[in-house]
């Protein structure tokens, strides 16, 4: 069977690498823009390979427009603070619902996977209502605690925490290991893919996120990454190599993530279909 | 108590408010001053509102412009990838790169992309084909095309992972047999990879359905200054619901906009789940 499907094999390969050119194209139009002069950028034409490179555009693109450098570590701080404290409260709630028996279990997990149903946008009006309610308008609060919690979270580590053989409780118990002291020195440790994939999914969608903190934040010193580069795209839309660099610097430390943890990614989503 | 932060975190923010939703979609407000009860007015001025029958539409057509596309060229590269190749792993990351990119950095580059002279990388590539340089993003014959082309080249990397791990999962067995009996290629798309795959096109579907619908961001980034598109040709649902709250503060309307949009989804849905759902093949 190997040798008859050659030709096949070839086309496919052939087909696949010219798509992969397309793919990749984008990102090579971005970076090589990001780092044209003037002479290469205000021509009528493609300049396909700058002249000269110049690196100088990252330095100007993450000092202008105020705080650009600011948004980044706000984006930062947001997205590691919200995955930490979603694997947490998921951690807790997951072992409730595996380990506990208690009242009212079953209605309340079902009850939590119907709101996976909704959609953002019915409840994008009342949450900005609430946030305003609460005065948290323009806090990092406000950025940070309607994603500490997540359904899909608590779910998927329901399902692994489901799988470790109850023996290993008994035989803590009789050690006199509390219940926490066991969540975290048994199960978490031994759950430890799902929490890696969980966070890599929870950090980028904190990092990629753009109409929660476009709503909810006004001053430029709460502004994330992404309102921060939206913003910079209508001020100085005339400018695609400060632009390219700018946005060089708001994909470049997901493309590092994605490289160090493509496998965990690549089967989080092909076991779960999990989306960031 | 171990359930208690997530517990109140959820309630809070996400069961709560798909009420709260509801009760806010009855008066006429902004949240601060005004507060006016008009029961189902909302609903009743949506269904003659020509800005919003015009969203919608335009949402559907993104939708039908992007999901069969991604999905047959996603299933493409998914079953080619199948295949014993060389550099499989680097052409799969190349395939995936975009899907982990931020939508707005990445609607930056390809508003460039799309400028409408010689220096925009799609009207120079189309140009070593004699191709003439086309308004991408500001004529309105091509403003929805360019926004489909950039969600498809974006989302193609997802689908294409759940497609991959759905070929995966058909028993060799079958190939096997298909192969004694002397079938070859396409038949054996169509006999055996296709309807044991359904499963998984049967999720890809929904799951891009659903997605769709919600777009946003691209549209918001691509043109800035106005409200979607020449001729507001891309404005779509969500961009609309968001200039009624947070540009004409009303964020009642907003409320009913939202829920309307999750009953069509809703009901698409449930469409789907009768139609399709009928024809899926579990092994």
């Amino acid at each position: 069977m190997k040798a008859k499907n050659k030709p096949a094999d070839v086309i496919a390969f052939v087909l696949l690498v010219v798509g992969a050119l397309m793919m990749l194209m984008p990102f090579y139009y971005m970076i090589s823009t990001s780092l044209k002069g003037p002479e290469d950028i205000y021509v009528n034409r493609l300049v396909w390979i700058p002249s000269r490179l110049v690196w100088k555009n990252y330095v100007t693109a993450w000092q202008s427009e105020p705080y650009f450098g600011r948004y980044f570590v706000n984006s930062a701080l947001i997205a590691t603070v919200t995955t930490l404290l979603q694997l947490f409260t998921s951690a807790l709630a997951a072992y409730a619902f595996s380990s506990f028996n208690f009242w009212g279990k079953e209605p309340l997990f079902m009850l939590l996977l119907g709101t996976m149903m909704i959609p953002s946008q019915v409840t994008l009006v009342p949450n900005y209502a609430i946030i305003a309610r609460l005065g948290w308008i323009d806090t990092y609060r406000a950025l940070i605690v309607p994603f500490a919690a997540s359904v899909f979270g608590i779910f998927m580590m329901r399902q692994f925490f489901q799988t470790i053989p109850i023996e290993l409780w008994d035989a803590a118990q009789i050690d006199g290991c509390s219940r926490f002291r066991y969540l975290w020195s048994v199960m978490i440790p031994l759950s430890r893919p799902i929490f890696v994939t969980n966070g890599l999914f929870t950090f980028i969608g904190g990092w990629n996120s753009f109409l929660w903190p476009l709503i909810v934040t006004n001053t430029p010193r709460l502004r994330t990454i992404q309102v921060g580069l939206s913003q910079f795209n209508q001020e100085f839309g005339t400018k695609p190599d400060l632009l390219m660099a700018s946005s060089t610097i708001a994909i470049i430390p997901l493309l590092i993530i994605f490289f160090v943890a493509q496998n965990q990614f690549i089967q989080g989503i092909a076991r779960t279909g999990m989306k960031s | 108590m171990y359930l208690a932060p997530a517990l109140a975190i959820l309630l809070v923010f996400h069961f709560f408010p798909a009420f709260y939703a509801a009760w806010i979609s009855f008066f006429n407000t902004n949240l601060i001053s005004r507060w006016k009860w008009i029961g189902l007015r909302n609903y009743r001025e949506l269904l003659g509102d020509s800005d919003f029958i015009q969203s919608l539409a335009n949402t559907v057509i993104y939708v039908l412009g992007t999901v069969p596309v991604g999905m047959a060229i996603s299933l493409a590269v998914a079953a080619m990838l199948n295949r014993p190749l060389r550099a499989r792993a680097a052409l799969r990351t190349a395939y995936f790169m975009p899907y982990v990119t931020p939508v707005v950095a990445i609607s930056i580059v390809w508003t460039w992309i799309y400028k409408e002279d010689a220096t925009g990388l799609l009207n120079a590539m189309l140009g070593w084909f004699g191709i003439g340089e086309q308004a991408w993003l500001l004529d309105p014959k091509w403003a929805m095309f360019a926004l489909c082309l950039m969600t498809v080249w974006k989302s193609l990397g997802y689908n294409m992972i759940i497609f991959l791990a759905g070929l995966q999962n058909i028993p060799h067995e079958y190939y096997e047999a298909a192969a004694i009996d002397g079938a070859r290629g396409w038949t054996v798309f169509t006999k055996i990879t296709w309807p044991l795959l359904s499963p998984t096109t049967y999720f890809v579907t929904i799951m891009s359905v659903i997605g769709s619908f919600q777009v946003f961001t691209q549209v918001y980034v691509l043109w800035p200054s106005s409200l979607g598109g020449p001729l507001g040709t891309t404005k779509v649902v969500v961009r609309y619901l968001y200039e009624m709250g947070w540009n004409s503060f009303r964020f009642g309307y907003a409320a009913a906009i939202g829920y309307a949009l999750f009953a069509i989804i809703f009901v698409l849905t449930l469409i789907q789940r009768k139609v399709v759902g009928s024809r899926v093949h579990y092994q």
